[in-house]
Formats: structure tokens, sequence, C-alpha cells
């Protein structure tokens, strides 16, 4: 059974929806800089969404003091519900992923604060809210594995479809900026400060970001004219240390293998790879000596748009995932910011300029989270 | 199946005479789920190519206790080996590091166990990936309370059918 | 700097969460990393932690890291050199 994607919608840094996200892509406008809403010690560069909460909260139609994960989620998954524009009377599921949920309000009421203040503090009442604020009711999952999370409710919502439970899923996720993510991020010294430099020989690390992106997947009776197929996906764990990725990226490997088997595909049929792309010495060469492994020698064009939108931990997969579907529709190839030194172990290196107009038949989108967690999407052209 | 009622996860790791010194750098809740596993398998190898071994794990609270515990060693300097553990799917990293499980591995998050999704979840895995056995349940860890409860499925079943029923019955 | 490498060695224990080890069980010259104690990434960071905590050090880059928390007797020198 395919698959079909019929609808998809994202809000980050660089814009909110997907034509402003487009336009930010094409002309290379990167959504990281000085923190204008965080509060915080640290001077690192961040990649925020420019709407104060009270302004998300009149687009997204939910209260002003909901969790900013929430308002940024409701957001993105209302545009995908409205372009994918779904008969009624069908069962509808959310699966929506996210790793701080509240945290962003019981930070700031911790530890004096009212009990009011924390009762979203965990992942799955974010969802709930949304899932409310949706009218979804039919089936409702929180998933929470990190970087992974939102590709993983992505691959997750198209089994429930297959396996005939339900006939649509709204399936992605979102994460808002906050302090406790900040200082974690900072305390493991993976934060560059200065914007990311994916794949770059001199790289330092990568820089948070905040947003939201979702698909909206169904059955093959329930769209006539979907934008893409969700062909392949797989996940595997590489077993290898809490937040650290294995020097070959076995774990990354097997996932695009598996992705690859899954969707019957082989490597030279990829016509572009959404990195996982963190900026990190150690993703990089994780990841790309995967790549070298699967792919060699012949490299299809690929590129971090964590180079844009920073790395927006739970709405990362989903987020991307959006990118993937537009470059699909409409033959575009994005470039990864910042790229001066190619890495000097891998024979290859990502695109550095947008194209439009190229035949992409089929994307790889990588997610990979700490705890080993590796998840690799594959979209097709109908 | 083994109870170990009111025994600190220290004093479980003694009982069961289990040599692994990371153990101590886990937060509580990756204890839990590392010494649930290492139960669930004592005397059980699993003879099944790594990448076919998956996990899939779920609570209600994901990893709020930890998360508190970070949260207060802010007040100071931050703790890099707590943030470490403020998600909830490290515990399954903890557990395919130990064990070299390779296969798929999720962590939802539920207000309660679910036994009919944990089985409809576990069972399309073995239907549509290479998954020849899966290590699941819940592991739940939130201040003085602690709940674990894995059940161990391989695709060519033995004494005790997967079923909802059954996983009620450990755990309703 | 031997009453300073038995202090650290304590620390070490205490601040890593080393239970099973006793600081007579760590040689002065023994590596932490990778062999000997085989310490790993997230150790080194708790490392840096510690020297901040309980020295008021503050080590400028993650790249000094490895030079600083060979052994013992590294970071006692280091201590000794900043204070």
């Amino acid at each position: 059974m395919n698959i079909f994607v019929a609808g998809a919608g994202v809000i980050s840094a660089i814009g909110k929806g997907k034509a402003e996200s487009l336009d930010a892509l094409e002309k290379g406008r990167a959504g990281m800089g000085p923190m204008q809403r965080l509060q915080s010690i640290h001077p690192l560069p961040v990649a925020e969404v420019p709407y104060s909460n009270a302004q998300l909260a009149q687009i997204a139609c939910l209260p002003e003091t909901a969790p900013r994960t929430a308002l940024l989620s409701a957001i993105a998954a209302a545009e995908a519900l409205q372009q994918a524009n779904l008969p009624s009377g069908i069962r509808i599921g959310f699966i929506s992923a996210n790793t701080i949920g509240g945290m962003d309000k019981t930070e700031v009421a911790f530890p004096n604060g009212k009990l009011r203040n924390f009762q979203y503090h965990e992942c799955g009442s974010v969802t709930e809210m949304v899932a409310d604020r949706l009218g979804i009711t039919h089936h409702v999952s929180t998933i929470s594995t990190a970087c992974s999370s939102s590709a993983n409710a992505i691959f997750f919502g198209a089994r429930l479809i297959r396996h005939g439970y339900l006939d649509a899923v709204v399936a992605g996720g979102a994460d808002a900026l906050a302090k406790f993510t900040l200082n974690g991020f900072n305390t493991l010294m993976i934060l560059d400060s200065n914007p990311c430099k994916p794949f770059d020989e001199h790289r330092q690390g990568l820089n948070l970001g905040e947003g939201a992106g979702y698909l909206v997947l169904t059955s093959e009776k329930i769209t006539k004219s979907p934008s893409a197929t969700l062909s392949g996906y797989a996940n595997a764990n590489d077993a290898y240390h809490q937040t650290a990725s294995s020097p070959g990226g076995q774990g990354s490997l097997q996932a695009m293998r598996e992705a690859l088997k899954k969707a019957n595909l082989k490597p030279g049929d990829i016509d572009y790879i959404n990195l996982h792309g963190t900026g990190t010495q150690n993703n990089d060469i994780s990841e790309g000596s995967a790549i070298q492994t699967l792919f060699d020698p012949d490299y299809p064009p690929m590129s971090s748009t964590k180079s844009f939108t920073g790395h927006t931990l739970g709405g990362s997969g989903g987020i991307e995932a959006v990118f993937s579907i537009m470059a699909l529709e409409g033959g575009y190839l994005y470039p990864n910011l910042r790229l001066e030194t190619p890495m000097k172990e891998l024979p290859f290196s990502p695109i550095t300029t947008f194209q439009k107009g190229v035949n992409v038949r089929h994307v790889l989108s990588n997610s990979f989270g700490f705890g080993g967690n590796c998840s690799s999407l594959i979209f097709s052209k109908v | 199946m083994l109870h170990h009622e009111g025994h600190s996860l220290e004093q479980v790791y003694a009982a069961e005479e289990i040599q692994y010194p990371k153990f101590y750098k886990m937060d509580a809740l990756s204890k839990l789920g590392f010494l649930a596993a290492e139960i669930l398998l004592k005397d059980r190898p699993l003879k099944y190519p790594k990448e076919d071994i998956a996990v899939i794990l779920s609570n209600a609270n994901s990893s709020l206790d930890t998360d508190i515990r970070y949260q207060q060693s802010t007040k100071d300097i931050p703790s890099p080996a707590l943030f470490v553990y403020t998600l909830p799917n490290i515990v399954i990293g903890e557990i395919c590091i130990r064990n070299g499980f390779k296969g798929e591995n999720s962590f939802f998050v539920f207000k309660a166990f679910d036994a009919t999704f944990i089985k409809r979840y576990v069972e399309s895995l073995m239907d549509e990936t290479p998954t020849q056995a899966c290590i699941c349940g819940w592991v739940e860890f939130l201040g003085a309370q602690y709940h674990a409860a894995l059940w161990l499925v391989e695709y060519r079943a033995s004494d005790t059918e997967f079923s909802i029923e059954n996983l009620k019955k450990v755990y309703g | 700097m031997d009453k300073l490498m038995a202090e650290l060695k304590r620390q070490i224990i205490t601040q890593l969460n080393l239970k099973d080890m006793t600081p007579e069980s760590i040689g002065d010259d023994e590596p932490l990393f990778v062999e000997g104690l085989g310490l790993d990434s997230i150790d080194a960071l708790e490392l840096i932690v510690l020297l901040q905590q309980e020295y008021k050090i503050k080590l400028a880059h993650a790249d000094e890291g490895p030079a600083v928390f060979r052994t013992v007797r590294t970071m006692a020198q280091y201590i000794t050199d900043h204070q």
C-alpha cells in the first residue's frame, strides 16, 4: 500500500509556512542570530521564530499562556491539514513529537511557581492540547526520542495507516527554545558561538533553533492528488554512547540502508540527501562516513538545512520532511550555508548553491538522535 | 517473572550480581530500565542478529525525575552528566549499549500503560521489519515511586502468547 | 602536589560516580581516558565542571581537555599552575 503525503506545514526561524521558508532557502537567508526573545547569560546565536507567544497564540487560536511548543505545533499542523483538505467521517490520528513539552513555562515558574504553570510540562500534554485544537480525537500519540522524534512520528503514522487502524495521520513534531536546553547543550560543549558550519572542516558545533513541521499522510483511497509518497523508512540503534555517534556511523548506516530496502531503491536512485548535519565534530564525520560507505563512488547532491534553521530538536525531522516534500514538488536543491572548507576525511561535500528545475524523484532525509536513535525517511515523487 | 519490591535500585544491582560500573553513572530511569532488561534477559541469551532486536518502551512522566535534578544543578554549575539523561529514550540507549542491540527503538509517552498499543506496535514491527525479537513495556521513575514491566517478544513464540490479556495480567 | 592529587582522586570518584573505586586504586600517572580508567566524553565534561566548582578554574576551550586531564598528575599540575 502506498502512503500518500496530502499536506505539509512548517514554521521555523526562516519563515511561517512553506512559501516563506522556500523564499529564505532560495535567497540564502539563514535564521540564526543574537537572542531576541530567550533571556540567557550565554551570548550564543540561536534560530528563533520571530514572533512572541502572544502573536503565535493569535495565529494558532490557542491561549497566550499555552506552552510555546504547543503554539508552534498547532500552526504547522494546521497548515498541513488545510492543504490536505481531508474528507469528513474518516479516522484521523495525531502523532506528535517534542522533547521539551511545556518546559518553557515550568523553567520560569520553578521552583516556587503556581501548580497551574506545571500542568503542561510533560510532552504528552502539549500533544493533547494541539489535538484538541485541531479536533483530532481518534488517535493521539506522543513520541519523545530526542532529535529523531518527529521522523519517528512520521513513519509510525504511516504504519498505523498501513495496518488499517487509521485513514489519515497528522504526523511530525515541534520544540521551542528554552533555557534548560540551551544550558544543557552548553554544558556538553557542542554549541558554536558563531553561526554553524555543517560539514565544514572547521565546524565548531550546532546552533539551537525552534520550530515545527508536520505532514498529513493518508492511504491511497483518501487522497486523489498527493504531493509525494513516503516510500521508505527505518530506525536503528547505534548502541555506542548516550550522546555521541559511533565513528563509522553504524546506526546511521543501518537506518539508511534499511530505508532504501523498504523503498525498493538503490543508493543511486537518491537525488538529494537532506543531512542531519548538525555541525558538531562528531555527527558530521559519523554521518559522512556512513554516507561514504553506502554511496561510494556516486554521491547525490546533499545539504544540511540546519545551516538555515538551526537544530530544532524535536521539530527537526518534521521540518526537514516538509523541506524534502517541497524539493520533490518544485525540483529544488537547497544549499549548505557557510561551508568554506570541505571535510578532509570525506571524498564528497554538500552543495552550496540553490538550484531549481532539477529532476528530483527520491529524497532521503536523516534524523539522528541522542540515545543512538537513528532514523531515515525516503520521500518519492508520485 | 521476578519481583523486587521495596529495594533500592543499587540493592537490586548488588543482589543480581551484575558487573557493569557504568551503572552508577546512569540516572534513576536508566538504572531501572537497565536492571529490568538484565533480569528479563538473565539466562536467556538472544540468538538473533543484533540488528533484528528492537526495544520499544513507554511511560507517563518521560524523564521528569532527572529534568528536576538537572534544573536544580543549573543553580550552581549545570551538570553535563545529568543533562544527558533529560530524554526518556536514553534508557533505551543504555540497554542497547549493554547488549549491542541495533534494531528499531522508540519511546512513547502515555497517561497509563497501553497494552493494546504495545501489542499492535510490536506486531507491526515483526510484520514489516526484520525484527525477530522485541523488548517492550513500561519504565517509570518519579521521586520515590518506580515501576517497570518488560516483556520479551519473539517471533517464533514459545510458551506464553503475546496477547493484550496476558499483557494486562502483569500490568493492567 | 601529593596532597592535591589525593584530594583530586577523591573528588573524581564522587563527581563521576565511580562507586566501586577507591582513591588508592587510581594511579598518579594512570591514563584517565581510553585506557586506564576508561572515562568517556561526558566524564571529560564533568571534570571541566569539577575544575570550576572546586578550584574556580575555567577551561577556555574543550580542546585543552585531553592534555589537562590525561592523568591525575597533569590535572594537579594544571591546577597548581593556574591558581
